[in-house]
């Protein structure tokens, strides 16, 4: 009987400690789709820059330049992203994200703000080539774009 | 017997010059009859102004996006706050709206939070920034807003706990808070002016980013500070020279597209007043950022 116990208790111990190390696999998975989220957003905002300092006047407008920025804008808003945003992967569940749970209540409108982000950064790579006010004209409808997602599903500043 | 009856009139009567001097200090004050006699509105000026003053973001239907659909001005938002919750009502041109009213009703509105009946607004209305608006400015407004579609949505009630339940209330927290001149006083140049109008005045950007006391009055000794968010989560940042170190150039931008200076974008209710703002002329945004950077330090 005493033996049947301790068998018990080992199998239970071996099962809560696959279960530990399967909850350690499944954070340390989210954090990576969090880094890979917050890449593209890093990748994003290089690239905005190359434009957007442009459009301000603090760097001297360069078609050619402006155009690969703007093509990368347009690769970058189109890539698949399912997996950087899996569920549990939200600021009320984890760490070292602002992305609200809200996010995944509503994926449609979430897909719908990156395709506008799209048509934006395609808009982009039509005007970053023609002329620095075509350029300047484009950045608006590109911040909006941004401002689709952020509005609603990223944490505010604090 | 007599003594007592006595003292008891005594009573009443102190207790009527109190009541009257409740209803005579938290009377509804109204703008002069001839404010807006010698005005007439543009409706094209007054798009503008409605950009200005952010109208849509509070007075558009619940997840109104882009343009077409925030121009549908049929309320029905909620602003929660730690007095109870908010409800934008309906202010597009028909019955269930605002139809009907004069420029007087809605310079009245605006710079003096006083309804059409003779009731206080509560503050969450921000007449305490609209105060400072040019006449003008409202009656173009006014004239703007008729062109806007209609909508029949009805009002919906706040949902406000006692005691800030009486409205009557509201005028003693005006006498305290409401004011219509100006927090920044010295404005030597026409660019840091017409940046205060805008910022003071329609864009009422201090109702966030001033913070409050105990009973919902700004802060005026920490302009533009930063405070809590209104509904409680977050906070929204100080925007003074010394906590804001971007050029006049990048908030100009940041204004215009809602990019920082690197290449963040805004998030939160910032997206909605960038959203906003972006109808300006660049010479407004300018002018934002002109004044923005004569503020005193926030602390």
């Amino acid at each position: 009987m005493t033996k049947l116990y301790t068998g018990l208790l080992i199998a239970g111990l071996c099962l809560s400690g696959a279960a530990q190390a399967e909850s350690h696999m499944d954070e340390k998975a989210l954090n990576a789709a969090v880094t890979a989220r917050q890449s593209t957003m890093k990748l994003y905002a290089f690239n905005l820059g190359i434009l957007g300092t442009m459009a301000k006047g603090q760097a001297e407008y360069n078609a050619e330049a402006a155009t690969a920025a703007a093509s990368n804008l347009v690769k970058l808003s189109s890539q698949d992203q399912m997996a950087y945003w899996p569920q549990g992967s939200d600021n009320a569940s984890i760490e070292n994200t602002k992305a609200l749970p809200a996010m995944w209540e509503n994926m449609d409108d979430v897909g719908a703000a990156n395709a506008k982000l799209e048509e934006a950064a395609v808009a982009m790579e039509a005007a970053a080539g023609t002329d620095l006010a075509s350029l300047q004209g484009a950045m608006g409808g590109l911040g909006g774009a941004c401002g689709g997602c952020h509005k609603s599903y990223r944490e505010s500043d604090n | 017997m007599y003594g007592f009856l006595r003292v008891l009139a005594l009573l009443i009567i102190i207790g009527l010059i109190g009541l009257a001097g409740f209803w005579f200090v938290t009377r509804p004050d109204t703008l002069p009859d001839d404010t807006f006699t010698a005005l007439s509105g543009d409706a094209e000026a007054g798009e503008a102004v409605f950009w200005a003053g952010g109208c849509a973001s509070c007075h558009a239907a619940p997840g109104a996006e882009g343009d077409e659909e925030r121009l549908v001005l049929a309320g029905g938002q909620t602003f929660a706050t730690e007095f109870g919750s908010f409800v934008a009502p309906n202010i597009s041109p028909t019955e269930a709206g605002i139809a009907g009213w004069s420029v007087d009703d809605l310079g009245n509105a605006m710079m003096r939070g006083v309804s059409p009946e003779g009731q206080h607004y509560y503050p969450a209305f921000p007449y305490t920034s609209y105060s400072r608006a040019a006449p003008q400015d409202i009656a173009d407004l006014h004239a703007f807003l008729q062109t806007l579609p209609a909508s029949d949505v009805a009002n919906q009630p706040h949902d406000i706990g006692f005691p800030f339940s009486i409205r009557r209330l509201l005028g003693g927290w005006k006498m305290l808070f409401f004011r219509d001149d100006w927090v920044v006083t010295d404005v030597a140049a026409d660019d840091v002016a017409r940046g205060r109008y805008l910022v003071e005045s329609l864009g009422h950007c201090s109702e966030c980013h001033t913070p409050r006391n105990a009973i919902g009055g700004l802060d005026k000794g920490r302009w533009m500070a930063g405070a809590p968010s209104p509904d409680g989560k977050g906070k929204v940042p100080a925007i003074t020279p010394d906590a804001l170190d971007w050029s006049a150039g990048d908030i100009a931008a940041y204004l215009e597209t809602g990019f920082t200076p690197e290449f963040d974008s805004a998030g939160g209710e910032m997206a909605e007043v960038v959203q906003n703002l972006s109808h300006l002329p660049k010479s407004d945004l300018e002018a934002i950022a002109a004044y923005l950077k004569v503020l005193p330090a926030g602390e």
